[in-house]
């Protein structure tokens, strides 16, 4: 088979067929900082810095995307929020923005265009989609609806909003659909390629399963069908446990998976549905060694890759500052000799 | 007529029931239905009830929202028939619990409940970071400290209080919590912990270890 661009070879999986070779997301975001030698915030500081970070890691990786995520604070931001900068992590919301829910009726939507930190992520896709020359998928991303007020209002009093403010609540969704609609359509049309949708609160670990159709799944629907453009949902570390059918009944076309979840199991239950991104453990990555990464890659490329359908990834949506290159390289390099389709037998190590 | 007093296992059940159905009413008559002093009833019932609680979470048949929703309940349950000035002195070690570099505390919350709960006293230092943390730990003679986090940096930090205890506090042990330390298993061991649990209820044992462990 022909050598597929990023953008064909990621169709064609998302297609649930088997393209050249897996695809795979190295998801790294501050890293781009450290391929500048620069520090974190300043690295943010300007839309050229990142666009020039992500073009220096996928020549360096060859991974098959770019990503326009910088930091997820920047939505609380555009609410009015605060964000915390620090040298070793992700930059990470402040005091909550909403600080009395009495107020929920009365907040404006922020328009997209009149928000610093999220001019700045259309900026950084634009550059990325001059540079990128239509063969590599560029990703945008969003918090999900449901999911962005644990930064608006912190967790615990946004948990007490679902269950003893159901009006409120309610009127938090509406305000925030519009407000994410926008964002990932403002996004779609300034360069991505496609929208991952992180609701890391619709898991079933978060938020009960049985409470996924009338909360996290209803809007994640309500949502995902105004997005103009594929998407991709993430629980960002979270577990599926037993909300497959109504996830996949949301429109997303792939899944990002825990590392907790067995993917072979997954690939069975999602049987064509949706495409699995996943699962490698993002933080035990931190300390592996260059052979645990090759091991850990092929274990995951033997369940998961079969039939396509499947991108390798990070099990949470971004790599972890700490992970060093020599991991990451090891991933790449494992990648390309042992996921060129069809997978061979020996993929699995312990075979 | 007077309702008749319910057995231990009953009156658990029921009170679990009535914490995942956000039911305050019901967790109270819980009370009022045993027969147990308010110590005995949070000693035996309560922390019984936040204990399955958890369990059914670490299983996954739970939400950590219900976890946390039903450990607000049972907080004001406590405040109610054992406010924290009527609890016994007791002559466990000074416990205190803290969030590290980190800006959310729903995990020491539902930490505290079920510590409380539990019958143990417990200094709380909110949102904290490494040297006030440990100039207010030695300052109370502190002697078992509860860390929770959320994010991955703030785990780590866990390696310099580490220090900073064996260097100012030694002897102090070390209990850590919280997303990254559940998604790492080995996390705990690497920054110099000398505990983990992976819900609330799982505390409990650990202290209980601790506490009859010299240090």
């Amino acid at each position: 088979m022909n050598e597929m661009t990023p953008l064909e070879r990621v169709l064609c999986t998302l297609g649930h067929r088997e393209p050249d070779r897996v695809p795979f997301f190295l998801l790294l975001t501050m890293h781009g900082a450290r391929e500048l030698g620069i520090g974190i915030r300043e690295y943010y500081s300007t839309p050229e810095l990142v666009v020039e970070g992500q073009l220096r890691l996928r020549k360096r990786y060859g991974h098959d995307c770019l990503y326009g995520f910088l930091y997820a604070a920047l939505e609380s931001e555009a609410w009015g929020g605060e964000t915390a900068f620090r040298d070793d992590g992700p930059p990470n919301a402040l005091a909550p923005c909403i600080t009395d829910i009495r107020k929920i009726p009365h907040l404006e939507v922020p328009r997209i265009t009149e928000a610093p930190g999220l001019k700045k992520v259309l900026e950084v896709l634009a550059g990325l989609k001059a540079r990128a020359k239509g063969e590599v998928p560029i990703i945008g991303t969003v918090m999900s609806p449901f999911s962005l007020p644990v930064l608006q209002l912190g967790f615990e009093r946004y948990l007490e909003l679902i269950y003893r403010e159901p009006e409120l609540f309610c009127e938090l969704m509406r305000l925030n659909t519009e407000f994410c609609v926008a964002w990932a359509n403002a996004q779609l049309a300034a360069g991505a390629t496609a929208i991952c949708y992180f609701d890391p609160l619709s898991s079933p670990e978060m938020t009960p399963a049985s409470d996924y159709p009338r909360l996290g799944g209803a809007v994640a629907r309500a949502t995902l069908s105004r997005i103009q453009g594929p998407t991709a949902t993430h629980l960002a570390s979270g577990r599926l446990g037993s909300i497959l059918d109504e996830v996949a009944g949301t429109g997303t076309a792939a899944l990002g998976v825990s590392s907790r979840e067995d993917l072979s199991a997954l690939k069975k239950s999602f049987s064509g549905r949706l495409a699995i991104l996943g699962n490698l453990n993002g933080l035990e990555m931190c300390g592996w060694s260059p052979e645990q990464a090759a091991g850990e890659v092929r274990r995951a490329l033997s369940a998961g890759a079969p039939g396509g359908g499947f991108i390798l990834s990070d099990n949470h949506g971004e790599i972890p500052w700490q992970v060093p290159d020599r991991v990451l390289e090891a991933i790449s390099e494992t990648v390309r000799r042992w996921g060129r389709y069809p997978i061979a037998p020996e993929v699995l190590p312990d075979a | 007529m007077q309702p008749r007093s319910l057995e231990t296992e009953e009156l658990t059940d029921r009170l679990t029931t009535a914490l995942l159905e956000l039911d305050r009413n019901a967790a109270r008559a819980c009370f009022q239905h045993g027969a147990l002093e308010p110590l005995a009833f949070s000693e035996t019932v309560l922390a019984a009830a936040l204990e399955r609680i958890g369990d059914r979470w670490e299983r996954g048949e739970l939400a950590l929202s219900q976890v946390y929703m039903s450990g607000r309940i049972a907080e004001d349950l406590l405040d109610d028939i054992l406010p924290p000035q009527d609890l016994p002195v007791t002559s466990h070690p000074a416990l205190a619990i803290a969030v590290l570099d980190d800006f959310h505390p729903l995990g020491k919350r539902i930490v505290s409940s079920v510590v409380r709960a539990s019958g143990f006293r417990l200094t709380d230092y909110g949102l904290i970071g490494v040297d006030d943390l440990v100039q207010r730990a030695r300052r109370d003679g502190i002697e078992i400290l509860l860390i929770s986090t959320l994010m991955y940096p703030a785990a780590l930090r866990v390696r310099e209080l580490r220090v900073r205890l064996d260097r100012d506090m030694p002897g102090t042990r070390l209990v850590v919590g919280g997303a990254p330390f559940r998604l790492h298993p080995n996390l705990w061991r690497e920054v110099g912990a000398d505990a983990t649990s992976t819900t609330a209820a799982g505390v409990i044992p650990l202290l209980r270890r601790l506490i009859a462990e010299p240090s």
